[in-house]
């Protein structure tokens, strides 16, 4: 796949992978290194410049997007839940506009953790942590077994978002989900993917399970974005000590 | 009790706001129309909104007046493209020009909401899977609607206001009764045009609050009550336009006193001979003739000299029954309509001083004139008879001011102006012991007063037969003592009034 934005250098370059059913993969990389741009071009909200994509074997050029999205679950860091409409309406949305019957929006709800008597609430009523359960939410409603996430918990507070890595990991293992899902954060794609796409100035330039990532065995571009999340721990390793001491 | 002058007013009423209703309802409509798809199309374009929304502003600049009178060259020049056809008077010219000045902030706002929605929630209804269809459907037009809607309420209130000035190119609105007022000075037909044309500006905007109430929070089902209001508004308004009516005959008046007692004696003529009949009253001086060469106008008063200078552009002063013969053939030959004949006085342009003046030529003027004030009508320092009485008499004023009659008059009584251009047939030249200047050197034209019909009616036996009383039997003593009891401060006349006195006075 190839992607360039008028006359700056290609934000995807010449990036070719396949990835298994049912896997999680995480999408790494710096800001500007790609990655959001080459997620976007499975659901063609970017359109490639040159290659393509395949689901299950076939282009997803071939249809109308309208109807490739239908079937894609999409969560992404504004959420971008419907300001107009109750947390119902916003979960039963996809369903609606591709006339199939309501979704189970209780169950929907159970699924991610929220009560089910928020249903009739607005989104202006709920913290960044539950608007982003109930963008998960919307993203099931349809039957999607294939899921993009683009930095689903980067604006979320720290506790918040680990309950929701949590709630999510659960969720993609007990639905037989395939996760795709962009994130800057390294820690957070070692603790929750299977596989791991290391990308930097448009090209991929590691892929690695996160045991082989934590081994350093998946290159150089690899091994200094792990050893971020390594060095913080051992910080914090040494800090534990002092304060155990009587 | 109602004050009569008032409860004549008020009978007026219900068939100008109908027409005022569907005028400006029909204007706000394709204003709509045009401007929310347009609004669409250029918000997610910041250039092309820059360009519509000045085009939209520069509109906005031109004075609802000047906009009205613009679209009379224009719909003439189209009529003529396309061979004819195309009314240049009354509804249509109203209609486009009032949706015109309803653009700018429905569109201005229509893209400032748009604009504001939050581009993650329209990523959100991409990656969803929503058609460009839905998305406009359930996801930008209830989120823009309520900002949208502010712009709505204002263009209706706008357009609202803005129908009163339709008057003046023979579209009804509540505006006649403004216009006559302000004419005939009767303040009980200003205020009831007014308050008429303010209540239901009041009333519309209080409807659509509710609309922008029930968007705002979300409950498209609060929007259904003042929907139907309108509907029945409309429908009410629309109800005599459905159903069948016999021809009617389309009186015109120009502004003034004099041409709204006339208009009124031809109708009731008219009525009397069992004819329906309208008034398209407050036009334009030269509009009036144009209108009456369309059809829109069916039969109206207009004066030689008017015809000659300003119509025909000729320069030459002749004897007044060569001037109306001449006038006769023009106007069989230029555009079919014909001239019934004239009604046996004059309305001339002339100028008046104060009696205590001492001047009474014109030709006694050329020296004095540095040192004293002019106050014309509206239309007289533009027309070509002032140049003529100008250049004649080498006339060079102190001050040159245009009035509205009543204010003219009021000018010289009060010492502002010292000189007034007054008509020979106004009743307040004796009323108030003007001197009307002689004109030794014949600058000013005759004014006969003649009776003009339209095309179709040109050889309408049964129509001609029921107007020839008129032909000769007004003497400009009677024309003076009408126009006087409408003008004057108290105890006014309506122009229907008058007319009836002036049919008794003349035995017609």
């Amino acid at each position: 796949m190839s992607k360039r934005y008028g006359n700056a250098p290609p934000a995807v370059d010449g990036v070719s992978s396949t990835i298994a059913g049912g896997a999680f993969v995480a999408l790494v990389g710096a800001s500007g290194s790609g990655k959001s741009t080459l997620l976007k071009m499975v659901n063609r909200l970017v359109p490639p410049d040159s290659g393509r994509v395949t689901i299950d074997g076939r282009d997803v050029a071939a249809e109308p997007a309208p109807l490739l999205r239908r079937r894609i679950g999409y969560v992404f860091q504004h959420v971008g839940l419907f300001p107009h409409m109750t947390i119902a309406r916003n979960i039963a949305i996809g369903p609606r506009i591709a006339g199939g019957p309501p979704p189970d929006a209780a169950a929907l709800l159970e699924q991610v953790g929220l009560p089910t008597d928020y249903a009739a609430r607005m989104p202006a009523a709920l913290s960044g942590g539950q608007r982003q359960r109930v963008g998960v939410a919307r993203a099931l409603a349809g039957g999607a077994r294939l899921m993009l996430l683009d930095e689903p918990f980067g604006a979320l507070d720290p506790v918040t978002r680990d309950r929701l890595c949590d709630t999510y990991r659960a969720l993609h293992d007990r639905l037989g989900l395939t996760t795709l899902m962009v994130t800057h954060d390294m820690a957070e794609a070692l603790l929750m993917a299977d596989r791991i796409l290391v990308m930097a100035a448009g090209r991929l330039v590691a892929d690695a399970t996160p045991a082989e990532m934590l081994a350093d065995a998946a290159g150089p571009e690899a091994a200094a974005l792990v050893a971020v999340p390594r060095r913080q721990t051992e910080r914090l390793q040494a800090l534990a000590p002092l304060g155990d001491q009587p | 009790m109602i004050p009569p002058a008032y409860a004549d007013a008020l009978a007026q009423v219900p068939a100008l706001l109908a027409s005022h209703v569907l005028l400006s309802a029909a204007a706000l409509g394709a204003a709509l129309a045009i401007g929310l798809p347009l609004a669409l199309i250029v918000a997610r374009r910041p250039a092309a909104a820059r360009i519509v929304l000045g085009a939209a502003s520069l509109v906005q600049t031109i004075p609802g007046l000047a906009l009205l009178a613009l679209f009379y060259p224009l719909l003439r020049g189209l009529s003529a493209l396309i061979g004819g056809g195309v009314p240049a008077l009354g509804f249509l010219p109203s209609w486009a020009a009032l949706a015109l000045y309803a653009l700018l902030p429905i569109l201005r706002t229509a893209i400032t909401g748009l604009n504001g929605i939050d581009p993650a929630v329209i990523e959100a209804a991409d990656g969803i899977g929503m058609t460009a269809g839905q998305r406009l459907r359930l996801v930008e037009a209830p989120l823009a609607a309520p900002v949208a809607m502010a712009g709505i309420r204002t263009a209706a209130v706008w357009t609202i206001g803005a129908a009163t000035l339709s008057t003046t190119v023979g579209q009804p609105s509540l505006g006649n009764l403004i216009f006559a007022g302000l004419q005939t000075e009767a303040i009980a037909l200003v205020l009831t045009g007014c308050i008429a044309a303010a209540v239901l500006a009041l009333v519309v905007d209080g409807v659509l609050a509710m609309v922008e109430n029930g968007l705002s929070r979300g409950r498209p089902r609060r929007i259904v009550g003042p929907l139907v209001a309108v509907l029945l508004g409309l429908g009410v308004a629309g109800w005599p336009l459905l159903t069948p009516r016999a021809p009617v005959i389309t009186i015109g008046a120009k502004n003034f006193s004099e041409q709204y007692i006339l208009a009124r004696l031809i109708g009731q003529r008219l009525a009397d001979a069992g004819y329906a009949v309208r008034y398209k009253e407050g036009l334009g001086s030269t509009v009036a003739y144009r209108a009456l060469s369309t059809g829109d106008v069916d039969v109206y008063v207009d004066y030689s000299g008017t015809l000659w200078t300003t119509l025909m552009a000729r320069t030459d002063n002749p004897p007044r029954s060569a001037m109306i013969a001449a006038i006769g053939r023009w106007m069989a030959r230029d555009a079919g309509t014909a001239l019934i004949g004239p009604l046996g006085f004059e309305n001339a342009y002339a100028l008046a001083m104060r009696g205590d003046a001492g001047v009474t030529s014109i030709a006694d003027l050329s020296a004095r004139a540095p040192g004293l004030r002019l106050a014309a009508d509206l239309e007289f320092l533009d027309r070509p008879e002032w140049r003529a009485v100008r250049d004649t008499y080498r006339l060079r004023f102190a001050e040159t001011r245009a009035y509205s009659p009543t204010f003219m008059y009021r000018a010289l009584a009060s010492g502002r102006a010292d000189v007034i251009s007054a008509f020979s047939s106004d009743g307040r030249i004796a009323a108030d012991r003007l001197t009307v200047l002689a004109d030794p050197a014949h600058a000013l034209p005759g004014y006969d007063a003649l009776l003009l019909v339209s095309p179709a009616h040109a050889g309408d036996r049964r129509f001609r037969a029921a107007l020839a009383p008129l032909i000769g039997a007004i003497p400009v003593a009677a024309m003076r003592e009408a126009n006087y009891m409408v003008d004057r401060d108290t105890n006014k006349a309506t122009p229907e009034a008058a007319a009836r006195w002036l049919a008794r006075r003349t035995g017609r």
